[in-house]
Order: structure tokens, then C-alpha cells, then sequence
């Protein structure tokens, strides 16, 4: 369907719909951000929904959103401010509103808009009808329910039934605004309800006759075009952080000719790992749901003992929970990969919500000296790369590796890039062979990197006893010799300190001095990469470097920060990367610390950057 | 290819035992070592994993594969290993502490899971790595370290908990008793599915003589009923007295007095705990304590014949996986 208004050209576009958890905005989301992908956009994206399933109705409590920005560009954001903003009742819009950008275009159900809403929504009057949200903002009313029963009304559904399409109707109008493809959305509902017709047809209808709305109404003047982005060639697809994740396991897996066992307990943000891997059994994905974390956690350690690719995940209490086990792991000297899908905390927290405050959970978190190399994506599509560099540095070290990702990244999308699977590098392992009975075998002799031999039960000859108890060095027999405790824990540690030596370098977004470096890791590269990039284009001396390898550090950082008169160091938490880095260099960083349960705002970097730069240098 | 015949010996490590003298830990390591030649597995095909006590240094002393892990998490570790490596034999080494306290968690899921593995429990009703604290099987009002003035805590039994979660296999033995111990091993090792083996094991430093009542020759006739499958249930020192089931509660009656058809026969093939359970309940001094397998029933699913078997279907339905499927699976669109 072609429109048969004006259609205005731009080169982007962000817009959150926003209604009751029982809306569909999630649906409604993900179908305009697969759509916008499948036009050639760049995407990102930022779902934002409340812990409660189902919050009560109408409430601000019970208020879902999905924020998408496409583009023509490269971005790195689902976008700051919003230039179109969808609510479905007014709990929705006075939660939302302060993100829509002045003379932004704010769609509203206005049959969402009764007495009864404004009580639910705790507010005194039809906020619809404020001079300001007028004056500032272009409002459409649209009687989206009531359309909705009309379009849908031939199919002879129950009203209720037929009231659930007004999502699709809500979509249908969007992507007349938004001047998208309907196609990929029809292919969806036939495949998602071809068993119910019915319902499938009347969702259909209600999608055209959203369309058709805007196509129509006086209200709409023109409708919006965003062309396809300069993206590197290749196939590409849209991808969810935790789907990536996933995804570069079973690749890892693959890469080293090893079968899988993913050992879990469900905790949001990290469940769709799980959901994902056990759908890919065919790879001899063996997956355990535990009884709890801990379970969960030693579990994957047997695993690895057998000589399986052994993962395990959870989020910050369950990690919590793991502790005692990984430091079990690390002691015992097996490869595996522990994931952190961070969220807020402490304690129970901010199920639904991101954070990067477990960094130091996973350098500390564990008794006694048990370092463990960890690495964090800085991106849904990075979590695939960062999977498979943990498996390769978990089985080069023997050692478990931690990947800290957030609740962000891991329920927000982009496009990836498919790699052609020859472009894979393969993991190589090696299992010790069998020896005659009686011939020594040395369970913790080391190699180069200090990695110990991974011999697997069933392999002749090679029977030996592994614990937690300090080993002697090279037999792996219980010791509690003094010297040898102190060997064993600085044998360990340089272990992994020598990492350092086969990771690549830290790289610089930017001049390699300047008046100041933003230094960020994991989740909130997006942010503070356009924020660098908009103060570069305003003049700016500001440079930006992002840390995917966390410990240990790249080996050029510290020599890096010295290239700046300031570094700021902004994070999802209180300044706990910060504290890492100036113990370890000695570097006055600056700290831009925010816990609120959301990313970074670009607009919020540039202010603390400009901030920095206005203020004179620390003595 | 004829496997070499090995020797208890052969089952022996490096390490020197390091048990207080006279603990009944001896025994049953011991035992093992003799059961294991028997059962024809190569060594490098067995591991013993262990939680934290006394107990869970066991797989230290043997030469096979080993784990010591951490305090009550050893079925876990189990789980782990045997899901992904059906091929080896397990054993679980585990205390009334280490299973019961710490660890009561995963010591109810992996019966109810029916892991193909044996677990050993050795119950000395305290803990005694760390030196003499009353554990979740010491008696109520028994005075240790922790409760000078006597337990206030009521006792758990392990088997009864663990036919609460449907065992497949429930046995009680006595490290004092060491062909009874040898057998009842045995005959854990052979059965598919979770075994679960308690044996009354006596720590002479910290709880001496707390089963002395069943562990002493001389008092082990009176108190302690041997159960075989199919036979009815008698003891005494001359099997004069039996148990026999009255309404839903067992009693004990003098064999002179009855018939044998009236006594109690030991069925531990039914599939329904509830008189398996009952036997589990006696506890001394008001009934003999039974021992020997009170439950082994067949023809469950095990958690690792399971999982694997997933695999093997998917594979079937779905082709061996390929990546570039994988990867290109949903819409994708090609940018030129
Ligand atoms: C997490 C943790 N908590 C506490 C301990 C201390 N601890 C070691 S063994 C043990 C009790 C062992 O009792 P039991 O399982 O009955 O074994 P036994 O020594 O009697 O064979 C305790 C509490 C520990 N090792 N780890
Ligand atoms: S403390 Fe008790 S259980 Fe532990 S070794 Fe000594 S006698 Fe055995
Ligand atoms: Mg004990």
C-alpha cells in the first residue's frame, strides 16, 4: 500500500509506544523494530517493562513501553527525546510525556481516556485536554477502540477478543505514519495465530484499518520516510542481546566440537538465554533448570569435569548464590562461562531494569584470592562475539569466565551482521591421553599460559582427585605447606593476569590526547559513543574508549589514560570500574554515576562532558 | 578384550587416610574397595564425588576420579556429570550434615530426578569435621557442643524423606556389620536410578556408641530388623519375634503367638512408598530399625537417559544442527 499524501524525508526517527502491560506494546515494538530492519534501517531499541505481570490495569504501575529509533545513519541509541510518542491511556502518558521532544507527535487511544482511566492513572482531570500538552505537542486523538469494533466487527468476535486488536490497529497507524511495509507484520500474525483464523483475520483487518485511518484523517497531513542506512555489506538480521548471547554459545560449542550443558535457574533479566539454548537441542544443547542457583552452578562445574562445554547464568542475587561454587571452579581449574545478566540491585532490586553494579560482585565476590577473567559486551549483536571469547579463554586458561551483560543490552535489539561461519575461528582443545596404569600423572603441571591439563574421567591411567582444598603444585594433592599456598595463589592469579597478553589492545575513538577521555565498559557504549561523537563534531577535544575486556585490563590502558587531562568514567553504579582503575593506575578519574534503572542519556553525557570541559584540570 | 582383574588394592590411592582411629569411616571404605573389583568397571570409569565433613574426604583415598567439592552441593556436582557423561559410574559421598542440613535441597531433587547414581550417606548423628555439633539426625535432647543444654531440634530421618521423594532405591546399612555393607553397596551400584545407601556410621571421638543400640552384635539381634524381599519381617535372637501390619500401624508380636502368613512380607518392589515408609518410621527403642533395602523399584525414567534422549530426538526431528541455519533462521534482509 502506497500513501497517496506527502511524505517528508528524515534521516531518523525514535518513537516509544507506551500502554497497559496487557496492551501489546511489546508486540506492537518488536513488529515496527523488525520491520524497520527489514527496510534497511539501522535500529535500536529499549523495552521498559514493570515487574509485576500484570500490574492492576490502568495504573501507573502497570505502564509497558518500547522505545525504537531507525535510521539512515549509524546509531549506537534507542534515542534520547522522542519524536513521536503512542499511549493507549493517560497512566501511560503522564509517564511517558516528559520524554517527547516539543512539537513532537503524540498519538493517543482516546477511548482510553474515561473517568475511569483518569482515577486508575491518579489524575484529576483528561490531561488531554491541558493547554500545555496542546500548545507544546502535535495531539491526535484517535478512538482507537471504537474503530477498532467497527473494522473489526464482521469477523463476530467476542467484544473482547475483538478489543485485543487494537494493538494491530495501533500498528497499522504507525506504520502508515512512519511510511512502513505492512508485509513482514502480515507474515507474522499468519504465523503466530494461523491456528486460530479467526483471530488472525480480525487482526489483519485491524491492521489495514489503522492504516487506512491515517491514510484518511484530516489529522495526519503527511507521513514520514526514513531511507535505508549505509550498513557494511552482507545479511544481516535483527538480534536481542540474550538471543546473541545464546547464539554464540551454541557457535562457541560448535567452534570446539564440544556439546553444551547450560546449567540455570530462571531470574529476569537472564531467562531468555534459556529459553533460546533449549530450542537448540539439535546442537546437543543439554539444558538443566536446578533447583536453585547453586545447584545450577555446581552442576556446571560436573559438567566441565566431564569435559562438556559447561555455561551457567543468572543476574546479580544469583550470582550472589553461585559464589562459594565459582570459587570452587576456579580452585578446581576447569573452563566454563558464568553470566551475569546485570540488573538493578541490591537485593532484589530492579528485576526489569539495567544497572552495571555487579562489577564488583564478580572481581570480589568470591572468598579468599580467586580471580577470574571477566568480559562484557557492549552490545546486543556484541554478546555473540563476546560468547564465543569466552569459551576461548575459559578453555586456553582453564579458568571460568565471567560475562557481565545487563538487562539492557540483553532485551534490547540491532542489526547483525550474520558472520559466514568460515570467518569463525575454531577453539581448539585438547584432552590429555590415556597412560598405562602406574605411570605418573601430574594433574596440575602447566602449560604456557599456566593452564593445567583438562584430563576428563573415563581416560585411562589419568584418575586423580580434584577439591577445594589448597593442591600441591603440579601433583594436585591436598597441601597445606605455607610456601606452597602462597605459590599457588600467585600462580593463579598471574594466570590470569596473563590474559593481558593475548587480548587485543584498547583502542581510541578519537585523538589519542585531548582534553578529555570518556572511558565506559558493557551496556553503555551506544551512549557514550554518539555523546563523544556529537562533542567531536561541536569541536570538542574528547576522545572516547570502551572496555569490553575487563580483568584483566587491556595492557595499553593505563598508558592510554595518560594521553588526557581528565577521564570521565561513567557507569550505571555508584563508581565501581572507577575504583578499579584508579587502584590500579592511579588515575584521578571523574565519576558520572547514575542508578535509576535507565541507560545513559545522550543529551546527559554531552552536559557532563561540557561539564568537565569547563571546569579546570584536577592539580 | 578381557578387562584386568583388579583387587581391592588396586582401588587404594597415593594418600594416606586421615580418619581418627577407629572411625567407622574405615569400614566402609574398605568395603568399597572390595564391592568395586566386582562390579567389573574400569576405575578410570568411576568417580566418587563428595561434599564437606569427615565423610566427603573419602574420595581422596580412592583411585579412581574425585571430587571434594563444596559443603552439601555434591549431588549437584552429579547432576552435571552424569548428565552430560551417562558412561561413567557415580558415587556420591555425603554426610547427615553435609546431605540433611546444607544440602536437604539438592538431596530431595536429585532422588525425585532419578540420576542414575549411588549415594552413600554416612550418618553419625553429629557433625565431626567440625568437632561435635549436634546435625539434623541427632536425638532431641541430646547434649553436643552446640546444645549443652540438650537438642531442642526433632530428628530427620533420611529415608524417610527420601522415599517422600519417590526413591527409587532406599537402603540402610551398618558400618559395623561389613558383609551387610558390602551387599546392600552392591546392590546399590547395580540398580538404575538413584541409590540411596544410609549407614549407621559410628564417629567414636564426638558421638560414640549413639547407635550402639543396632552397631553391637549383642544388642543388634533385639533391635534391628534385616528386611529381604519377599520374606516376612523377623528378628531376635532366635527370629522369635516378627512385625506385622495392623490397620495403618505396625506392631511388633511374638512369632508363638501367630501365623507366619500374618507377619509382614517385605515388599520393595511396590511402586507405592506408603509401607515402605512405615517400615522407615520404626525407630528404636520402640521398634527394631530396619535395615537392608527397604525399597528398589524398576522401570522409572532416569534424569540422564532422559536429557540425552532429548537430544537424540531433536536431532532426529530437527537434522544434526548447522550453524548457517541457525544464524539466518527469522528475517534477514541483505544489504549490497
Ligand atoms: C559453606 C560451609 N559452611 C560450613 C562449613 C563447615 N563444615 C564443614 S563440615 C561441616 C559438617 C559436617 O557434618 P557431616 O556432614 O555430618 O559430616 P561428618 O564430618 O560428620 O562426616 C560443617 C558445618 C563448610 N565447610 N562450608
Ligand atoms: S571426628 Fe568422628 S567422624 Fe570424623 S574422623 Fe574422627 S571419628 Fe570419624
Ligand atoms: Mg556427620
Amino acid at each position: 500500500m502506497t500513501t497517496k499524501k506527502e511524505v517528508k524525508s528524515v534521516s531518523g526517527i525514535t518513537v516509544r509506544l507506551a500502554g497497559d502491560s496487557g496492551d501489546g506494546m511489546q508486540l506492537l515494538g518488536t513488529q515496527l523494530t523488525n520491520t524497520s530492519a527489514l527496510a534497511g534501517n539501522d535500529v535500536a531499541t529499549f523495552p521498559d517493562f514493570p515487574a509485576e505481570i500484570r500490574a492492576p490495569r490502568g495504573t501507573r504501575a502497570g505502564v509497558s513501553g518500547f522505545q525504537v529509533q531507525f535510521a539512515q545513519t549509524e546509531i549506537f541509541t534507542p534515542g534520547d527525546t522522542l519524536d513521536a510518542l503512542v499511549v493507549m491511556n493517560p497512566a501511560a502518558m503522564v509517564t511517558n510525556i516528559q520524554d517527547l521532544r516539543k512539537g513532537g507527535i503524540l498519538i493517543a487511544n482516546e477511548d482510553g481516556f474515561t473517568e475511569k482511566d483518569f482515577k486508575l492513572a491518579k489524575v484529576d482531570a483528561n490531561p488531554l485536554d491541558a493547554t500545555v500538552i496542546n500548545d507544546s505537542y502535535r495531539l491526535i486523538k484517535v478512538p482507537m477502540t471504537q474503530l477498532t469494533r467497527t473494522a473489526v466487527s464482521e469477523h463476530g468476535l467476542s467484544p473482547k477478543i475483538a478489543d485485543r486488536c487494537k494493538n494491530f490497529f495501533a500498528m497499522g497507524l504507525v506504520y502508515w505514519l512512519f511510511g512502513r511495509s505492512l508485509d513482514p507484520t502480515l507474515r507474522f500474525i499468519e504465523n503466530k495465530f494461523g491456528r486460530k483464523p479467526d483471530v488472525a483475520s480480525a487482526n489483519v483487518t485491524a491492521l489495514r484499518a489503522g492504516w487506512a485511518y491515517g491514510e484518511t484523517t484530516e489529522a495526519f497531513g503527511e507521513s514520514y520516510q526514513v531511507d535505508a542506512a549505509d550498513l557494511k555489506p552482507g545479511t544481516y538480521r535483527n538480534i536481542m542481546g540474550n538471543q546473541a548471547l545464546a547464539l554464540g554459545l551454541v557457535a562457541a560449542s560448535r567452534l570446539s566440537n564440544k556439546d553444551m550443558f547450560y546449567g540455570t535457574y530462571p531470574i529476569t533479566p537472564a531467562s531468555d538465554i534459556l529459553h533460546e539454548l533449549t530450542k537448540h537441542k539439535n546442537f546437543g544443547v543439554r539444558t538443566f533448570q536446578a533447583e536453585d542457583e547453586i545447584s545450577a552452578m555446581c552442576a556446571t562445574i560436573g559438567a566441565a569435569f566431564g569435559g562438556t562445554m559447561a555455561v551457567t547464568a543468572s543476574s546479580g542475587p544469583g550470582i550472589a548464590l553461585k559464589a562459594e561454587a565459582m570459587g570452587l571452579g576456579m580452585m578446581l581449574e576447569l573452563p566454563m562461562i558464568v553470566i551475569n545478566v546485570q540488573r538493578g540491585g541490591p537485593s532484589t532490586g530492579l528485576p526489569t531494569k539495567t544497572e552495571q553494579s555487579d562489577l564488583l560482585q564478580a572481581m570480589f565476590g568470591r572468598n579468599g584470592e580467586s580471580p577470574l577473567p571477566i568480559i562484557a559486551p557492549q552490545s546486543p549483536a556484541d554478546c555473540f562475539d563476546m560468547a564465543i571469547e569466552a569459551w576461548r579463554i575459559a578453555t586456553e586458561c582453564m579458568v571460568p569466565v565471567m560475562i557481565l551483560s545487563d538487562g539492557y543490552i540483553a532485551n534490547g535489539s540491532e542489526p547483525w551482521k550474520i558472520p559466514t561461519t568460515d570467518s569463525l575461528s575454531h577453539i581448539k582443545i585438547e584432552h590429555p591421553a590415556g597412560i598405562e596404569a602406574g605411570e605418573p600423572f601430574l594433574p596440575y603441571l602447566r602449560d604456557e599460559n599456566l593452564a593445567r591439563p583438562w584430563a576428563i574421567p573415563g581416560t585411562e591411567g589419568l584418575m586423580h582427585r580434584l577439591g577445594g582444598l589448597e593442591k600441591e603444585n603440579e601433583t594436585g594433592n591436598v597441601s597445606y605447606d605455607p610456601a606452597n599456598h602462597q605459590f599457588m595463589v600467585e600462580t593463579r592469579a598471574a594466570k590470569v593476569a596473563n590474559i593481558a597478553d593475548r587480548i587485543p589492545d584498547q583502542e581510541v575513538f578519537g585523538e589519542s590526547s585531548g582534553d578529555l577521555l570518556v572511558l565506559s565498559w558493557g551496556g553503555t557504549y551506544g551512549a557514550c559513543h554518539t555523546a563523544v561523537q556529537r562533542c567531536q563534531q561541536a569541536g570538542h577535544r574528547v576522545s572516547h574508549t570502551h572496555l569490553r575486556y575487563i580483568n584483566p585490563f587491556p595492557k595499553n590502558l593505563g598508558e592510554l589514560m595518560k594521553g588526557f587531562d581528565r577521564v570521565l568514567v561513567p557507569e550505571l553504579n555508584m563508581g565501581q570500574l572507577r575504583m578499579l582503575l584508579r587502584a590500579k593506575y592511579l588515575v584521578d578519574c571523574i565519576g558520572f554515576n547514575k542508578v535509576q534503572g535507565k541507560p545513559f542519556a545522550v543529551s546527559e553525557l554531552i552536559e557532563q562532558i561540557e561539564a568537565q570541559l569547563a571546569s579546570p584540570v584536577a592539580a | 578384550m578381557s578387562l584386568p582383574v583388579l583387587k581391592a588394592a588396586d582401588f587404594a590411592s597415593d594418600q594416606d587416610v586421615r580418619w581418627c582411629p577407629g572411625c567407622g569411616d574405615y569400614a566402609i571404605l574398605a568395603q568399597m574397595k572390595k564391592v568395586l573389583p566386582e562390579l567389573g568397571v574400569p576405575r578410570e570409569k568411576i568417580v566418587f564425588i563428595s561434599g564437606i565433613g569427615c565423610s566427603s574426604r573419602f574420595p581422596y583415598y580412592m583411585n579412581t576420579y574425585g571430587m571434594h567439592s563444596i559443603h552439601g552441593r555434591a549431588p549437584t556436582f552429579a547432576t552435571g556429570l552424569k548428565s552430560t557423561r551417562p558412561d561413567l559410574m557415580v558415587w556420591v559421598i555425603t554426610g547427615d550434615g553435609d546431605a540433611l542440613s546444607i544440602g536437604g535441597n539438592h538431596f530431595i531433587h536429585v532422588l525425585r530426578r532419578n540420576l542414575d547414581i549411588n549415594i552413600v550417606l554416612f550418618n553419625n548423628r553429629i557433625y565431626g569435621l567440625t568437632k561435635g555439633q549436634y546435625s539434623p539426625t541427632s536425638s532431641e535432647g541430646q547434649v553436643t557442643k552446640s546444645t549443652p543444654m540438650g537438642s531442642i531440634d526433632h530428628p530427620l530421618n533420611p529415608l524417610s524423606v527420601a522415599l517422600a521423594a519417590e526413591a527409587t532405591f532406599v537402603a540402610r546399612t551398618l558400618d559395623a556389620h561389613v558383609k551387610h555393607l558390602g551387599t546392600v553397596l552392591k546392590r546399590a551400584s547395580e540398580h538404575k536410578g538413584t541409590s540411596l545407601v544410609e549407614v549407621y556410621q559410628n564417629c567414636n571421638v564426638f558421638n560414640d556408641g549413639a547407635m550402639a543400640y543396632a552397631q553391637e552384635k549383642k544388642q543388634r539381634a533385639d533391635n534391628v530388623v534385616e528386611l529381604e524381599h519377599g520374606k516376612p519381617l523377623v528378628f531376635g535372637k532366635e527370629n522369635e519375634k516378627g512385625i506385622r501390619l495392623v490397620g495403618n500401624h505396625l506392631e511388633i508380636v511374638n512369632r508363638s503367638d501367630v501365623q507366619d502368613d500374618d507377619l509382614l512380607i517385605h515388599d520393595e518392589k511396590d511402586p507405592n512408598p506408603s509401607i515402605q515408609m512405615m517400615l522407615a518410621r520404626m525407630r528404636y527403642p520402640e521398634m527394631p530399625e530396619p535395615i537392608g533395602v527397604l525399597r528398589q523399584v524398576e522401570g522409572v525414567a532416569t534424569y540422564n537417559d532422559q536429557i540425552n534422549d532429548q537430544v537424540a530426538l531433536a536431532k532426529q526431528k530437527q537434522g544434526e544442527g548447522e550453524l548457517e541455519k541457525l544464524f539466518h533462521s527469522g528475517d534477514t534482509w541483505v544489504v549490497n
